[in-house]
């Protein structure tokens, strides 16, 4: 199973990004492989759909889950479709690494 | 010769501008065409007496992907400059995104396997109303729900004949159908008012204008209000002050109650003419400049 969070950056201490479509980098994380893999985002300054292309590349890395701030309402509606779970991170700034330990206790 | 109307800011009296403009050059016996392309919120017909005479659909093609024949290879994706479709060959998943598409076509071009045809889709209603002696005013109006304006402005602005001098309510904003607007205006008037918001706007318009490379010219309304360095920035970069308008409780009321001000005050009505005559004056020296 993996699991798409937006970053800023590309490495564990990246913060994460609070924007679907137009975040720096996605993490995705392998449950099975325990590895996280960062993925520039080529559309962050589309001008625009970046939302849509944002699915697409995710999806295409057999994502099931993704993490983010927020979600804008064409990549809500595509995510429904694919059934791919959208989580809404609220609260002060999380490091990706927090967010996986998070979700380790949680498990 | 299209005279667009617009500025950056909304609220700053572009409606007040232009349907008092048009007002003014009719009743002086000139066919004029008033076109609204506020198609967001299109409200000069508030202001004018006039009578429908036509109305048309306008309309734009959207894809429709049969999955049936798609071999999900991608390249219509690849084709499409507006990441409209959404391709994932493994789940055997295609969708179009209605909203992002341009009708552009290079999906249809792309696709190897012929699997897209294509359906009709309202986006906004272009309706004309006889006003006086061969004036007209024509409206667009955008279907609700509609993402972009564009299309349907692109149509307002051919809907008026280009030997006919038309008056045009430009969109608020600096955006796409702003830009749409004035890529088909000959000349444009910048309605401003001399607060940060208005001379922020401003800058912001002109910058698009120089750009687009098109004449403009500057008008101050609600003048008296605020302070000077909207007027400081005109002098600076040379720009070309039309009129002012000063900031009136008059106006505003009458406004409020759908009157025109060239209607029930007589100095306006010579106010407008006397900015009719500006523009004209310096259409005329600007055309020379350019033969």
């Amino acid at each position: 199973m993996k699991i798409a969070i937006t970053a800023t950056g590309n490495s564990l201490n990246s913060k994460v990004d609070s924007r679907f479509g137009r975040c720096s980098y996605f993490a995705v994380y392998d449950m099975d492989e325990n590895q996280t893999k960062f993925i520039k985002n080529p559309n962050k300054e589309a001008a625009e759909g970046a939302g849509p292309a944002a699915v697409q590349l995710i999806a295409k890395q057999g994502v099931t889950q993704i993490i983010s701030g927020e979600f804008g309402g064409k990549a809500k509606s595509i995510l429904e479709d694919l059934n791919i779970q959208m989580i809404m991170l609220n609260g002060p700034e999380k490091s990706i690494q927090e967010v996986l330990d998070l979700m380790a206790i949680n498990k | 010769m299209k005279i667009a109307v617009a500025s950056g800011k909304g609220g700053t009296g572009k409606t007040l501008v232009s349907t008092n403009l048009f007002n003014v050059i009719q009743k002086s016996g000139f066919a004029v065409d008033l076109i609204d392309c506020d198609a967001e919120e299109p409200n000069a017909l508030q202001f004018i007496h006039a009578d429908l005479i036509s109305q048309k659909s306008v309309t734009q093609n959207i894809p429709v992907i049969d999955k049936e024949a798609c071999t999900f290879c991608g390249k219509c994706e690849a084709y499409c400059h507006y990441n409209a479709i959404v391709v994932l060959p493994k789940l055997r998943h295609i969708q179009v995104v209605e909203d992002l598409c341009h009708d552009c076509g290079a999906c249809e071009y792309a696709c190897p396997a012929g699997a897209i045809s294509w359906k009709s889709k309202t986006t906004g209603t272009i309706r004309t109303y006889a006003v006086n002696n061969g004036s007209s005013l024509i409206e667009g109006r955008i279907e609700i729900g509609v993402y972009s304006s564009v299309p349907l402005i692109k149509e307002v602005m051919k809907s008026s004949h280009h030997r006919q001098l038309a008056i045009v309510d430009a969109p608020p904003g600096t955006s796409c159908p702003f830009i749409a607007t004035v890529s088909a205006a000959d000349f444009m008037v910048l309605v401003t008012e001399p607060t940060p918001f208005g001379l922020n706007d401003l800058k912001l318009s002109v910058e698009i204008l120089q750009q687009l490379d098109k004449s403009f010219g500057i008008i101050v309304n609600r003048a008296g209000l605020g302070d000077h360095r909207v007027y400081d920035f005109i002098a600076k970069n040379k720009l070309l002050l039309l009129d002012e308008i000063p900031f009136d409780p008059r106006i505003a009321k009458s406004y409020s109650e759908g009157k025109l001000i060239t209607d029930n005050m007589p100095n306006y009505h010579k106010h407008f003419l006397q900015l009719f005559s500006r523009i004209k004056k310096h259409l005329q020296y600007d055309r020379n400049s350019y033969t």
